[in-house]
C-alpha cells in the first residue's frame, strides 16, 4: 500500500529542479559572500577582476552544459532531461548579465566614451557583446507563451545559441594573455557538441532520401 | 635633484612588521628550535645581514604602499604557474640559498659570484615604487634593494657595453611552470646601457623590510618603475653586458604586442586593450580605475632618455 509507485513528475518538480536551480546558484552565492567579506569567501587581490572573470566563466560554463542536454538526452534516450534546459540557458544567460553588469559597473565605472571605444576597437569585446546581443532575445521568448505563439520560429529562433556559444568561446580565447590551454579545452568541447548536430543533421538527411 | 621629499621614515616602521610576520616566524622559529641542536649557528639568524640597514630614498613615493598581503597573492611569474594567484602555493618550497650571479660579456671584470658576497655590507634602500602591469592593474611597492648602476660600475663594462641582458634562473625541477612551453625558458629581460644605470633602476633583495619572498622574485630581481611590470625580471641568474641588443621573452613570443622598451605609457594601447587607465589593487571593489601616467609618472626622471624617440613605434 505505501509502497505506492513514484510519481516521476512530482518528483522532478519538487525535488530534481529546485537541486539543479541551487546548484546553479551557487557559484552566484558564493561571489556574493566573497564581495560581502564572509570569512572564507575572499575575492583575492583583485576582486573586481575577481567577479567578472568568474561570471563570464560561468556564463560560458552553463551555456556548454545547455548544449549538452540535446546530445545526451538522445544517445541516452532520457527524454526527461529536457525539462531542465530552459533554466540552464537561462542561468547561462543571468551569468552572461552579471558579468556584463560588473564590467560596465564595476569595471568601467560607466564611463561611456571608454566602453564604446572598447565595443567598437576591441575585437574581444565586440565579440563578447555580441553574444550577449544574441542571447536576450533567446532569454525573452523563453516563456511558454512565447513558444506557443512563434512555433515553428521559436526553434529556428533558439538556433541563435550556436553562433553565440561560439562568440563567446572565441572571446575567452582572445582575452587570454598567453596561457591558451583552458580556451583551447572549451573549443574542443564546443567542436565536439556542435560537431555531434552536424553529424546528427547529416545522417538523417541520408536516410530520409 | 628631485623636487619630491618624502618622509625620513620606513613603511616598516609605520606598520610593525612583527603584525605582519608574527605567523611566519612563529613557523620559522618553531622549525629553527627543532633543528637548533644539530645545525651551525648561521642557520640561526632571523634576516640576512644586508638586511639590517636600510635607509630611505628620495625616490620613494608617498603614495600608500600596497598590503603585504596584496603584493604577495597577486602577480604574474611563469615560472610558478601562469595564474596570479599561482605564484604564492607554487613558489612555497623554493630555497633560493646558496645562490650564484653569473658576469658574462662586454666587461673587464666577468665570472660567477656567490650572491651573499655581492649583497654583504652593500647599503640598501627602502624605495615605494609604483608598479605598473600591462595588464592595465598597478600598485605600490615598498622594496628593499640597491640601484643596478652600481653594481654593473663594478665589473667595469667596457665601450661596447651597449645593452645589458638579464637571465632567469633555468631549472623545471625548481620552477614547475617551467615544464610547461607557455614561454620560452628561461625568461630573458634587456636595456640599454642608459638605462640600466640609471638611478630609478634597483636590483631588489628585500620586500617590506624582510627578505623577498620567494613569488616576488627571490632572492634578487630587477625593478623598473616607469616600465611595465615584465621588464622587471625575477630570480636573476645571469647578467650579461652586451653591444647588441638582446631579445626579451614577451616580445619574443608576440611581437606585435609586447616590445623592447615597455615604457608605461597611456598614449600607446596594447593591441588588444587600452592602457589609458589601470585599476590599483586595494582601493576597493567601487573605486573606479586611474589615468594612467606617462612613464608610469616618472617622467621628470626617465623622459630624457627617450628624447626625439617615436614611442608610438618603438612600444
Amino acid at each position: 500500500m505505501w509502497l505506492k509507485p513514484v510519481n516521476t513528475l512530482l518528483l522532478r518538480r519538487r525535488l530534481i529542479k529546485p537541486l539543479v536551480f541551487a546548484l546553479c546558484g551557487m557559484p552566484f552565492i558564493q561571489l556574493a559572500l566573497g564581495a560581502f567579506g564572509v570569512q572564507g569567501f575572499s575575492l583575492g587581490a583583485n576582486p573586481v577582476e575577481m567577479l567578472l572573470h568568474s561570471c563570464g566563466k560561468w556564463a560560458l560554463n552553463l551555456l556548454l552544459i545547455t548544449l549538452c542536454v540535446t546530445p545526451l538526452a538522445h544517445i541516452s534516450g532520457w527524454r526527461a532531461l529536457f525539462a531542465y534546459r530552459r533554466m540552464l540557458g537561462l542561468f547561462a544567460f543571468f551569468y552572461a548579465c552579471m558579468h556584463l553588469t560588473i564590467y560596465l559597473v564595476l569595471d568601467q565605472s560607466m564611463l561611456w566614451s571608454a566602453i564604446i571605444e572598447d565595443v567598437l576597437e576591441r575585437p574581444y569585446i565586440t565579440l563578447g557583446f555580441s553574444a550577449w546581443l544574441m542571447l536576450l532575445p533567446l532569454a525573452l521568448t523563453s516563456t511558454k507563451g512565447m513558444i506557443r505563439r512563434l512555433g515553428q520560429r521559436w526553434t529556428q529562433l533558439h538556433r541563435l545559441i550556436y553562433p553565440a556559444s561560439i562568440l563567446v568561446t572565441w572571446h575567452f580565447y582572445w582575452q587570454v594573455k598567453q596561457d591558451v590551454r583552458e580556451p583551447l579545452y572549451y573549443i574542443a568541447a564546443l567542436a565536439l557538441l556542435l560537431g555531434w548536430r552536424l553529424y546528427r543533421q547529416r545522417t538523417r538527411a541520408r536516410s530520409r532520401a | 635633484m628631485l623636487i619630491k621629499k618624502t618622509p625620513d621614515i620606513l613603511s616598516s616602521e609605520i606598520t610593525d612588521s612583527r603584525l605582519y610576520f608574527g605567523r611566519r616566524r612563529f613557523m620559522r622559529e618553531a622549525a629553527t628550535l627543532a633543528l637548533a641542536a644539530s645545525l651551525p649557528t648561521r642557520l640561526l639568524a632571523d634576516k640576512p645581514t644586508w638586511l639590517n640597514n636600510i635607509s630611505p630614498s628620495d625616490f620613494s613615493t608617498s603614495e600608500q604602499p600596497n598590503s603585504y598581503s596584496d603584493i604577495t597573492t597577486y602577480n604574474n611569474y611563469y615560472e610558478f604557474g601562469t595564474g596570479k594567484d599561482q605564484p604564492q602555493h607554487q613558489a612555497r618550497n623554493f630555497n633560493p640559498w646558496p645562490w650564484q650571479l653569473k658576469i658574462s660579456g662586454e666587461a673587464e671584470k666577468t665570472g660567477t659570484y656567490n650572491l651573499e658576497d655581492i649583497l654583504a655590507g652593500r647599503a640598501m634602500e627602502e624605495r615605494i615604487y609604483r608598479l605598473r602591469c600591462v595588464e592595465a592593474w598597478s600598485m605600490v611597492i615598498p622594496w628593499v634593494g640597491f640601484p643596478l648602476g652600481e653594481l654593473l660600475k663594478e665589473f667595469l663594462p667596457t665601450s661596447r657595453a651597449k645593452f645589458v641582458e638579464f637571465v632567469t634562473l633555468n631549472d623545471p625541477s625548481r620552477m614547475p611552470g617551467q615544464k610547461t612551453r607557455v614561454l620560452q625558458w628561461p625568461y630573458r629581460e634587456g636595456l640599454r646601457i642608459d638605462e640600466a644605470m640609471h638611478p630609478l633602476t634597483i636590483l631588489a633583495t628585500g620586500l617590506y623590510g624582510e627578505e623577498l619572498p620567494n613569488q616576488n622574485g627571490a632572492p634578487l630581481r630587477l625593478v623598473i618603475p616607469w616600465k611595465y611590470g615584465f621588464k622587471s625580471i625575477k630570480a636573476i641568474t645571469e647578467i650579461r653586458f652586451r653591444e647588441t641588443a638582446p631579445n626579451n621573452s614577451w616580445r619574443q613570443s608576440q611581437p606585435g604586442e609586447y616590445g623592447f622598451y615597455a615604457n608605461v605609457n597611456p598614449e600607446v594601447d596594447h593591441p588588444r586593450w587600452s592602457q589609458a587607465r589601470e585599476r590599483r589593487i586595494g582601493a576597493g571593489i567601487f573605486a573606479p580605475k586611474q589615468e594612467t601616467l606617462m612613464f608610469n609618472g616618472y617622467a621628470d626622471q626617465v623622459a630624457s632618455l627617450y628624447a626625439g624617440m617615436d614611442l608610438k613605434r618603438n612600444f
